[in-house]
């Protein structure tokens, strides 16, 4: 399926693209302008950043160029990648060899197609419950009871947020809002953009006036000023943007900061992880960010309940599913 | 079947998703030995395909004829990797060191053509946690050919993305990790053999936390 490439996209398009030359435009003069080794090597960080950006909204916009397969197969690989990051970090054994193969190879491609065939209701149970239940059953098969529960658990909390939970973000693709209809392509670069403007907001906010660390045992990077800057501008940024939503400008505003919340709590938790680990990212995929995961953990955790929302306020109530 | 084998290799390269590392040392165009680890049956392919394309096609890697012998293995192992198939120990018939003697002879002389070679010291698969004792055979090489730097190259994860048994692969992200070439304080001549083995194995072994 084909998505209505309109006005308001094309708008976005140019708006985004603007802000893209006018970060690297800063980067270059912050470039020139750095002198101590830290200030470079921030600056080196910021830059390299910025070029990834230009990647990664190029390859969004062709993938959403191409339609509903397009995004889908996007996020389907992301989901791969985010997943392979997540069990390359946590320790697994021999024994879990087959059941991750079904992991990568079955349920992260199925829950894709289920939903490129737009089935929501099997979409929305098939690894909470599905996979829930095989992934026990197949590591009984593997004979090995050392560290069961740990292992079990471990495999499915990995498939649930990297696979499931990211789902949820080209899942809106499906929704048929009344009066929105072909539109929901929308929705969808409205919820990665505010997720994503969070992150940097509360980067930059970080960087200019961070202070007063909020959590130093989890990620010492992350301050009180940062984190209520970003999150107050990722709201407006929402609020602004509200044209192109189903939603009115105060709704607009109420998702954003919801988004921009449950982001924030998405990096603290996959923080956790990784301090628990002992390694600062979950890779070293994209120049400057770190892995795929430390780059899509805001959306795992916020697409679910964006989603959710969405449809409760504009399809339930109508009466309709889509 | 150059362009099967930049095919193969891209291929393994990204399933195995290596991340590489050279410590003090640097890929040259010079005559190695590279010796790893053996956790898996993707070792020599992923050791292969994270060389530069230049070094690739002058470096040899060194498999066991009992897997590698037949079918579809045997064309990718030869015709593709240029792989030396010798026997192992206790795999052959009866003659054990009659046997060794040929698989040497058959390296040194890939060595005369100017070949680098990848060998594995450890002779089969651990379970990928710790580094068996090694064959004596890299020291039978290192003394016939003084010349020839002996590169170590850690390799971890592969026996997470295919396990020994086990036919069908996880995509788990691994690390190659290139070590200093081996310079013993003694010096070559005055080495004897369990020294020798001792300190390429710690070499080894030193690259496991880098």
């Amino acid at each position: 399926m084909r998505f209505n490439i309109d006005r308001q996209m094309v708008w976005l398009v140019e708006g985004v693209v603007a802000g893209l030359i006018a970060a690297s435009l800063v980067g270059f003069f912050l470039a020139q302008r750095a002198r101590s080794e830290q200030a470079k090597a921030t600056v080196a960080n910021l830059n390299a950043r910025i070029r990834a950006w230009w990647v990664m909204i190029g390859i969004f916009a062709l993938a959403l160029l191409v339609g509903r397969g397009g995004a889908l197969l996007l996020f389907a690989f992301i989901s791969f990648l985010a997943l392979r990051e997540y069990v390359s970090l946590i320790p697994t054994v021999m024994a879990d060899h087959r059941t991750l193969f079904w992991s990568f190879f079955v349920f992260t491609p199925l829950q894709y197609w289920i939903i490129y065939r737009g089935w929501y209701g099997v979409a929305s149970i098939m690894i909470p419950v599905y996979a829930f239940l095989f992934i026990p059953v197949r590591l009984v098969l593997s004979g090995e009871t050392a560290g069961f529960l740990d292992r079990a658990a471990r495999i499915h909390w990995g498939l649930m947020v990297c696979v499931y939970c990211l789902s949820y973000a080209p899942a809106l693709l499906i929704l048929d809002i009344p009066g929105y209809e072909r539109q929901s392509a929308k929705l969808l670069l409205f919820l990665v953009m505010v997720a994503q403007f969070s992150d940097i907001f509360q980067y930059i906010w970080g960087k200019l006036a961070g202070r007063r660390k909020i959590a130093p045992l989890i990620s010492p990077n992350k301050t009180w000023e940062g984190f209520l800057g970003g999150i107050a501008c990722a709201a407006l940024l929402g609020m602004g943007l509200w044209w192109m939503t189903p939603y009115s400008p105060w709704e607009a505003l109420f998702m954003a900061l919801l988004v921009g919340l449950l982001g924030f709590a998405g990096g603290l938790i996959m923080s956790s992880i990784k301090r628990d680990r002992g390694v600062k990212d979950f890779g070293s995929t994209i120049e400057g960010h770190g892995g795929i995961l430390d780059r899509v953990d805001s959306i795992c955790f916020s697409a679910p309940v964006f989603f959710h929302l969405t449809r409760f306020i504009f399809i339930s109530t109508h009466g309709r599913t889509p | 079947m150059s362009w099967v084998a930049n095919a193969v290799a891209a291929g393994a390269r990204h399933l195995a998703g290596a991340t590489v590392r050279w410590l003090n040392c640097r890929p040259e165009e010079r005559q190695r030995v590279y010796y790893a680890n053996h956790t898996s049956h993707l070792d020599f392919v992923v050791l292969w395909s994270v060389l530069p394309r230049e070094l690739r096609m002058r470096t040899r890697p060194v498999a066991a004829r009992d897997y590698w012998q037949a079918g579809i293995r045997r064309r990718l192992a030869v015709n593709v990797f240029h792989a030396i198939l010798v026997e192992r120990r206790g795999k052959s018939e009866k003659d054990g060191s009659h046997s060794l003697g040929h698989a040497l002879d058959d390296l040194l002389g890939a060595m005369e053509q100017g070949d680098s070679l990848i060998i594995f010291p450890e002779g089969t698969r651990g379970r990928g946690d710790q580094i068996a004792p090694f064959k004596s055979g890299i020291y039978h090489l290192w003394t016939r050919r003084p010349d020839v730097q002996f590169v170590p190259v850690y390799l971890a994860n592969l026996n997470r993305v295919l396990p020994k048994g086990e036919v069908l692969p996880v995509p788990f992200i691994s690390r190659v990790v290139f070590g200093p070439p081996l310079a013993p304080a003694a010096g070559r001549d005055s080495e004897t053999r369990d020294s020798f083995l001792r300190e390429a194995r710690e070499a080894l072994c030193a690259l496991q936390t880098a």
